[in-house]
């Protein structure tokens, strides 16, 4: 398992590498420069601005040289808003949308699993259709109808609710997390349901419940470990798409996060917070697969045999 | 050596598979309702253009945005433009959209997935850190690129959403895989000395047709989303064409002052989904191998 | 069978979220309720700022703080723009109009109590000169002797440049020229004074971006200073005591909040979380005007919005075809009906009545007129027309104006055009390289003049971007109005200028700017003008502004019944 681990961390390496090499490249061949702007900046001051950001360079040099900085910590500070070195940006935006995207899946675990075990109880059943129909209504409306929708309802309609913001007003985070953990819920039940119709048919389980354990215990200690591998699998993109597509939910709720951030950056084509952004979410997905699969691993014992076997 | 033998299990499993699921199928209800509903669109679809009851693209600026009447059934937007007509073009795009691109998703995703879990191995990983890798790409920058370079068509960017879609698919199906590849009947067909393209395609793939079914109904919507996404953003469908994402993007926006916009719009993409996910779960329940055995 | 094992799972797991989620609800006191009671306004501002620094940044976001923060020679009028004494208590003007002499108010400092003398000028406009600073406002200062020559290398000393500190409290300036609008430039944050004590702690003077701006360590000079800046939420300024006319200052606070939806701009407006938004949301417009007109503010705004034409592509390139385009365009039907009546529609590129000069009006909409100029072009209804694109840059005002344009000219003209919208960066490379049919265009002026928009089409102009050109045209611009005697003359040079550029009509105009903003009745003292600049010298909060306002409809409907009587 350790081994196995490891592995995968050094494997992470080249990928990496890869991810930043393209992404410095590709991003050069966009049209449009960051400093475009519709009233064209005289010459002698767009050259000033390409030496400060080294883009006067050939371009492999430059490419050599942004390595060299990464390697002592340093991202270069954002064409945007070049006050700022892209580390600092990251980090000022990173804990809020961590937090945001961290609720985001609460809402949706507990919403799908819920749903999908109460489904695949009884499949074909109103038992069935119901908790799967309510799910589903996270994927009918997407973010950018649902925000609004839901700030209609409980903001301006009943009041309860602040409509914008992230830590300002007293119960501002509710919202958002709903709204960005709703698509994912649906997942997770559809998920969870047809994991769990796989499991529900296994010998091990009907020899669990031939032995008289509670109902409950079946489901839970047993059944649950085997159903969620699906959900398990999904659940490391899922978080790494949360913190990469909070972008709607974030403008929509006026929230300070690290989407706003990333996507606005493929547009002002600001080379480094792109690649600082890349290379950021790059790292936490490799992670969080890891741990997706770990955590799939240590749920199928079958796997977890051939793992330390191999091991060996 | 073993070719008769396999020629044999061959004929018998795959009759009797396809055959078992379709019974099953007629007998849920709701999943038969699916398929009724989702076929009825898919008609609808490729029709409108000789059934729609308006142009989708002449305006009547006086008439302005008008709530339903029995000239124009869903109501008119603020271009004086039949919200009917209009939903009806919307969902020849959403509708294609979501089949290819899912279509092109389903493909590279199951192949890639089916391999990287069977080998195993280097390759395994190797297959693995490449979707890794593809999946921090930035997406944005990646759609203006294409549409920069090959221009915007509609069918492109169909395959680019597909291509980008299929590296959740490939993660899903490999973990089925993994599962599978170990089992009796895997390991029973591979000690008969069966060649692994025959074992993929005949014991490893239809095993996890369960999950890959339920994932391909997630897809759906979610390319259908990530059309509207992309074209709110000026890097899809351009206008006067519409999509049903584009439809219910823009009616949020007026929901409180015209929401006959954002309801039909809204109503015909919940159809549809729900349609496809009855229709999927019911496909998944009839595939499953296991079921059979009862 | 199953039910009474899955209760105790069902209540655990709902449990959870119902406390995780109802933390404490129930809504406190607005922003706008507190912001009357303690003074403070809040402020919708649009795009996050890229920086403070008056010499380096360039947007409207950043200018609303800086004009706040910092203060000029001059400032202008909240209302009719006019050019205020500013740190400079009064100027003196030589008899050939090229020396101006500013006397600096003995009482002039910055936030820190530093007093600001002459010689703070000096050393802020040789800064801004550097061309390693990149000011790309930097030809604010070209009237200036020799200034532009400075900034070109051409000449090294600085002394040389046509701006002399002649004591801490007396500033010369010498022109190249006469230049009537030299005193309006002075009131451009690109002319600001900085602190230099503050910059060169915090690294060269000629270095942007660096941690002087930051809110701990920025020293300015305006009404107000800055306590806060949070990315992408709020910049917080609260007035600043060592300003000479601090006593006039009634806010305790602004809070300016980067706001870029405008969807969601107008639900923090409705929830009382903002005074003054950055800009109104036009689909909600009619809903206001029924039920809030108080809240709405829409006045004239000195920009217009175009469409440019390629006149080297084929069919574009006959001044006919243009001419018919132009001519189909219903404007009355487009602005009232598409958006919502907030603008006004355009016949030609300067706005009517700016200082008082009126443009020519030579064409009007003329369906049938466009189709004979069509046919003389050599396509009869529109047949053989070549296909072309037309594109803008995603924005739901644009793709609404296209959309509308677009059914005009298929409609009229039988002309087939495609929309092409395209992400910013894509949108402003393809016309600068020219490599459009038709382009959404838009030009809102640098100073209120109608020269702002004539010399935007001078023969190879970079804002041209059209291929169009004419001798006769630059000549009028570039020649005549400059050394014209008298305003009429001027006036009249333009006149004749603009006449040929519409009749060639290298562009279409489509109607002038609006700034439309949504008011709190509370915010007082924000008026509108002609170039949407916020001077918040003035403005206060009326907490009475309810009964007031209550007040004004009992009048207004007593008026209006006595008035039937």
């Amino acid at each position: 398992m350790i081994r196995f681990t490891i592995m995968r961390l050094l494997q992470a390496i080249p990928v990496l590498f890869t991810v930043i090499t393209v992404t410095f490249f590709l991003i050069r061949q966009a049209p449009g420069g960051p400093f475009d702007a519709e009233k064209p900046v005289i010459p002698a001051v767009k050259r000033a601005l390409e030496a400060k950001y080294n883009l006067d360079q050939p371009i492999f040099q430059q490419y050599l040289s942004y390595f060299g900085d990464l390697f002592k910590g340093d991202m270069g500070p954002s064409f945007k808003y070049p006050g700022w070195q892209v580390e600092d940006l990251i980090m000022s935006g990173l804990p809020i949308t961590a937090e945001l995207a961290f609720y985001a899946l609460l809402v949706a675990l507990v919403i799908g699993v819920l749903a999908g075990c109460v489904a695949a109880l009884k499949p074909n059943s109103p038992q069935d259709y119901i908790p799967m129909s309510l799910a589903m209504i996270g994927i009918c409306f997407p973010t950018f109808l649902l925000g609004p929708l839901l700030v209609l309802i409980f903001g301006f309609g009943l009041n309860l609710v602040p409509v914008s913001g992230w830590g300002d007003l007293p119960g501002d985070k509710i919202l958002p997390s709903i709204t960005l953990g709703a698509a994912y819920a649906a997942y997770v039940a559809r998920l969870t349901r047809g994991g769990m119709l796989e499991v529900l048919n296994q010998d091990y389980i009907r020899t669990a419940r031939a032995k008289g354990l509670p109902e409950w215990v079946v489901i839970c200690k047993h059944a649950l470990r085997g159903g969620l591998i699906p959900t398990v699998s999904f659940l490391g993109p899922a978080f790494a798409g949360l913190l990469a597509g909070s972008f709607v939910v974030e403008t929509i709720f006026q929230i300070p996060g690290l989407g706003r951030f990333y996507v606005q950056a493929a547009f002002n084509r600001d080379y480094t917070m792109i690649l600082g952004t890349t290379i950021f979410l790059s790292t936490l997905i490799v992670v969080f697969n890891l741990l997706s699969d770990l955590l799939a691993t240590w749920l199928n014992p079958r796997l977890r045999q051939q793992y330390s076997g191999g091991g060996s | 050596m073993s070719e008769p033998q396999s020629i044999i299990i061959e004929a018998e499993k795959g009759t009797s598979l396809w055959a078992d699921a379709w019974v099953r199928l007629k007998n849920n209800k709701l999943a038969l309702f699916g398929l009724y509903v989702v076929s009825f669109l898919i008609v609808v679809a490729i029709l409108t253009p000789w059934i729609a009851p308006y142009s989708y693209e002449a305006q009547n600026l006086d008439l302005g945005a008008t709530p339903p009447s029995w000239a124009h059934w869903f109501g008119t937007d603020l271009f004086g433009r039949d919200l009917l007509t209009r939903v009806m073009y919307g969902g020849r795009i959403s509708l294609a959209v979501g089949i290819l691109a899912t279509s092109v998703a389903l493909v590279i995703g199951v192949a890639w997935g089916t391999v990287a879990g069977y080998v195993g191995g280097r390759t395994d990983a190797v297959m693995m850190r490449i979707v890794d890798a593809l999946y921090a790409l930035p997406f944005i920058i990646f759609i203006i690129l294409l549409m920069v370079v090959f221009g915007k068509s509609i069918l492109l960017l169909f395959l680019a959403i597909g291509a980008v879609e299929w590296l959740t698919m490939a993660r899903i199906v490999r973990g089925q895989v993994l599962t599978i590849r170990n089992q009796e009947y895997v390991e029973a067909a591979r000690s008969m000395g069966l060649s692994t393209p025959h074992i993929l395609r005949k014991h490893v793939v239809p095993n996890s047709l369960g999950p890959i079914i339920v994932y391909a109904t997630l897809t759906v919507p979610q390319v259908m989303l990530l059309e509207a996404f992309l074209s709110f953003l000026g890097l899809g469908i351009q206008p006067p064409m519409s999509s049903w994402g584009l439809l219910i993007s823009y009616g949020a926006e007026v929901m409180e002052d015209t929401p006959w916009l954002l309801i039909f719009p809204g109503l015909a993409l919940s159809i549809t989904l729900f349609a496809l996910n009855f229709l999927g779960d019911g496909l998944r329940d009839a595939l499953d191998p296991k079921a059979s055995k009862d | 069978m199953f039910k009474p094992y899955l209760s105790p799972y069902l209540k655990l797991c709902l449990i959870v979220p119902i406390a995780f989620l109802i933390t404490s609800c129930g809504q406190g006191e607005s922003n706008v309720e507190s912001g009357n009671r303690l003074g403070i306004a809040h402020i919708g501002n649009g795009a996050e700022p890229q920086g403070m620094d008056p010499h380096v940044v360039t947007g409207v976001p950043e200018s609303n703080i800086i004009n706040a923060i910092f203060e000029g020679l001059v400032y202008k009028d909240a209302s009719t723009l006019e050019v205020q004494p500013g740190v400079a208590e009064s100027w003196e003007i030589s008899d050939d109009g090229r020396i101006y002499t500013f006397n600096i108010r003995r009482d002039a400092k910055w936030s820190n109590g530093d007093s600001l003398t002459a010689q703070d000028f000096v050393w802020s406009w040789w800064r801004g000169l550097q061309p390693a600073l990149g000011s790309q406002y930097v030809f604010m200062f070209f009237p200036i002797k020799n200034a532009e020559a400075f900034f070109r290398g051409e000449v090294t000393d600085f002394d040389k440049v046509g701006v002399k500190a002649i004591d801490d409290y007396t500033l010369q300036v010498e022109l190249n020229n006469p230049t009537p609008y030299f005193l309006q430039l002075m009131d451009h944050y690109s002319t600001f004074p900085v602190h230099r004590a503050t910059i060169e702690k915090f690294g060269e003077a000629w270095e942007s971006y660096t941690g002087w701006t930051r809110p701990q360590n920025i020293v300015s000079n305006g009404p107000f200073k800055m306590d806060s800046w949070q990315l992408n939420r709020n910049v917080k300024v609260s007035p600043n005591p060592h300003y000479w006319d601090h006593d006039r200052i009634k806010l305790n606070g602004i809070v300016f909040y980067s706001t870029e939806l405008s969807t969601t701009e107008e639900r923090m407006f409705r929830a009382g979380q903002l005074h003054y938004t950055n800009e109104s949301l036009i689909d909600r417009i009619p809903y206001y005007r029924e039920n809030y007109p108080e809240r709405l503010q829409i006045a004239p705004y000195v920009g217009t919005y175009l469409y440019r034409l390629n006149t080297e592509v084929e069919g574009l390139d006959d001044p006919r075809v243009r001419r018919a385009l132009a001519m189909t365009i219903d404007r009355d039907r487009l602005v009232t009906n598409v958006l919502n009546d907030i603008f006004t529609p355009a016949y030609s590129i300067t706005p009517p009545g700016l200082l008082g000069y009126q443009p020519p009006k030579l064409f009007d909409y003329d369906p049938e007129g466009a189709r004979t100029l069509l046919a003389e072009a050599g396509y009869p209804n529109g047949e053989g027309f070549p296909s072309f694109e037309l594109q803008y840059n995603t924005s739901e005002q644009h793709r609404k104006v296209a959309i509308a344009v677009q059914q005009m000219w298929n409609k009229e003209l039988n002309i087939q055009v495609n929309l092409q919208n395209k992400d910013w960066k894509v949108y402003l490379d393809d016309e600068n390289t020219g490599n459009f049919q038709i382009s959404r265009g838009g030009w809102i002026a640098d100073y209120v003049d109608p020269n702002s928009f004539l010399d935007l089409w001078i023969t190879g102009s970079e804002l041209n971007r059209t291929n169009w050109g004419n001798s006769e045209y630059d000549e009028l611009v570039l020649r005549t109005a400059p050394e014209a005697k008298t305003r009429e003359e001027r006036f009249a040079a333009f006149y004749e200028a603009e006449s040929i550029i519409l009749k060639d009509m290298p562009f279409i105009p489509i109607y002038t700017y609006s700034s439309h903003h949504f008011r709190h009745p509370s915010l007082i003292g924000l008026p509108p003008n002609l170039m949407n600049f916020y001077n918040f010298r003035d403005v206060w909060l009326d907490p009475d502004w309810e009964q007031k306002l209550n007040a004004k409809r009992a009048a207004a409907v007593s008026s209006s019944s006595g008035g039937a009587q």
